[in-house]
């Protein structure tokens, strides 16, 4: 059986180094790691950016020989910024990430979101939480085999982190499609199927969430240990690590 | 619906354009039907077309830039390609001693994409509101000069006076082949804008969005870019630069199609044209004996729409 995604060399100059991945159809999978480590060149490599390498394959589909009507069924990304420059109503940006108009899912998507309040108003006035979860709906409104999104709970208070996590849940269980999400918040990481590692551009731990977040490469990766008060800095075995 | 509306009301404007004044039209028909006929075709057509089809141009191409730049004061004469095309035709017709149409328009089209070469690689795309703002300054200011240095400096003595005829932009006495070599180009090249305007509106997404739906960002900014020179290039050749228009008909046109910028294109092609056919006739029936330029009362009319635009930005930009 093959994967729902596979991807052979993906990178980016510079920031990620040749990878090898592949993701089931079901299994949402944050990717975490320290500022820099590689995280958004990952989901942009998948995402097929101008300047990403190696091939990517979803649904048995070489994503790069796609047009874009295709490319909708195929993937979506969510990039981390929340800039907003043009004052499209709220509704609007929403069908930005349908290739055909679809009322119903629109109003599904205000409604999953509690948008309603704000369906009219242009984004680029909203607050950057609320725009945070208009720019989600956008990305999920395709509803296509594989969601990429950069820090989507970043900016969120912590019922819509949480909220977010469970509707990210519920997407993929409809659609028998797969998630890569990039989150800081570790705990929140235990959360998913799958937990990837990335650090110093390449990808150094890959598996269960427990098993990544409790491995040696996680300590030296972020140079935290969890203890019995949380967090901690840990102290440095290595003084190179303190660049 | 509402754009057949306003594609009739433009007729209806072009087609006052055309006839007003009428009194003249019919004095010449009791003096000979034919010269009527070649006083409507000959002299009135091609200043109709050329108002109308250059309008249409700045409006479509502002609305373009606007979007490729995610910015609202981007536009042909703030990116400096409006003063870029002028250079030029100046550099052209008083240097090169090209006087052919055609040659004139591939002038203007060649320094318009040369001003926006510039541009890109001082400000870059994408950038902040204020870099592009000064960058846009810098290569019109530099535009400009080299321009009035390029008249200054001809061989003819009256390249000065001769230039302030179409510089600061005129429609009068334009041929019919004069009207042809500047709106050809810039109507094929208008079409292609249109052509892509939904990539537009997915622009406002990000170029890593507009990528991942397998559209390719970098080309679609410089084939914008290309294609507005083409456009205004032919235009300003042929009629000299006209400010303004192509900055505030995408800035209404947006208010009609809900702020998307891409679908904003045909909407601010018809606002311009209306703008700049309006201009016209203003110039047109103000009684003087003297020609005043059409690129003056646009300006004029303009200015305070840009401070307006400019102060609501800064009132966004502190909420």
């Amino acid at each position: 059986m093959t994967a729902l995604l596979e991807a052979q060399g993906i990178g980016i100059a510079g920031r990620l180094s040749p990878t090898e991945l592949a993701v089931e159809a079901g299994q949402m999978v944050a990717v975490i790691g320290p500022n820099g480590g590689g995280k958004t060149s990952l989901l942009r490599a998948l995402a097929r950016t101008e300047d990403a390498l190696g091939s990517v394959t979803i649904d048995g589909r070489a994503v790069d020989e796609t047009a874009e009507a295709e490319r909708r069924r195929l993937l979506s990304f969510l990039p981390a910024s929340r800039e907003a420059t043009w004052p499209v109503a709220v509704a609007d940006f929403l069908a930005f990430g349908l290739g055909s108009p679809d009322a119903s899912r629109i109003d599904a998507l205000i409604d999953m979101l509690k948008l309603a309040p704000l369906a009219d108003r242009p984004i680029d006035r909203l607050s950057t939480g609320e725009r945070a979860r208009a720019m989600l709906g956008r990305a999920i409104a395709g509803q296509p085999r594989l969601l990429l999104l950069d820090e989507p709970l970043s900016n969120l208070d912590p019922y819509w982190a949480l909220r977010t996590v469970e509707i990210i849940r519920t997407e993929i269980a409809q659609n028998r499609s797969a998630a890569l999400v990039s989150v800081h918040d570790l705990d929140i990481a235990r959360r998913f199927d799958r937990v990837v590692l990335v650090s110093g551009g390449t990808v150094v731990a890959d598996g269960a969430p427990e098993m990544v977040l409790d491995s040696r490469e996680f300590g030296e990766a972020f140079r935290v240990t969890k203890g019995a008060r949380g967090w901690a800095i840990s102290s440095p075995a290595d003084p190179r690590s303190w660049r | 619906m509402r754009i057949a509306l306003a594609l009739l009301l433009l007729a209806g404007i072009a087609a006052l354009h055309l006839l007003i004044p009428y009194g003249s039209l019919e004095a010449a028909r009791a003096i000979d039907p034919g010269l009527a006929t070649t006083l409507l075709v000959e002299l009135r057509l091609p200043r109709t077309l050329l108002a109308l089809g250059y309008g249409v141009t700045l409006g479509i191409c502002g609305a373009a830039l606007q979007a490729l730049f995610a910015n609202p004061l981007a536009s042909p004469d703030i990116t400096g390609s409006s003063s870029g095309a002028a250079m030029g035709a100046v550099f052209a017709s008083y240097w090169l001693g090209i006087s052919s149409p055609l040659g004139m328009a591939l002038a203007g089209a060649l320094g318009a994409g040369l001003a926006l070469v510039v541009l890109l690689a001082l400000a870059g795309r994408r950038t902040d509101k204020v870099a592009l703002l000064l960058a846009g300054l810098a290569v019109s200011l530099a535009a400009g000069a080299t321009t009035s240095l390029a008249l200054a400096l001809a061989p003819s003595p009256f390249a000065f006076y001769d230039a302030f005829d179409w510089l600061m932009g005129s429609f009068t006495d334009r041929s019919l082949g004069q009207a042809a070599a500047g709106l050809i180009p810039a109507a094929l090249a208008c079409a292609f804008l249109l052509h892509r305007a939904r990539a537009l509106d997915l622009m406002a997404l990000g170029d890593d969005v507009l990528a991942s739906f397998g559209h390719k960002p970098r080309r679609l900014g410089i084939e914008i870019v290309a294609l507005s020179a083409i456009a205004v290039g032919a235009c300003v050749s042929v009629c000299g630069a006209i400010g303004f228009v192509g900055l505030i008909a995408p800035v209404i046109a947006r208010r009609l199609t809900s702020g998307h910028p891409g679908r904003a294109l045909m909407p601010a092609g018809l606002i311009g044209g209306g703008l700049v056919i309006g201009a016209d006739m203003l110039v047109r029936t103000i009684p003087l004996d003297r020609a005043i330029p059409v690129g003056v009362v646009t300006t004029l009319i303009g200015t305070p729409i840009f401070i307006a635009v400019l102060m609501s930005m800064r009132g966004r930009m502190a909420s």
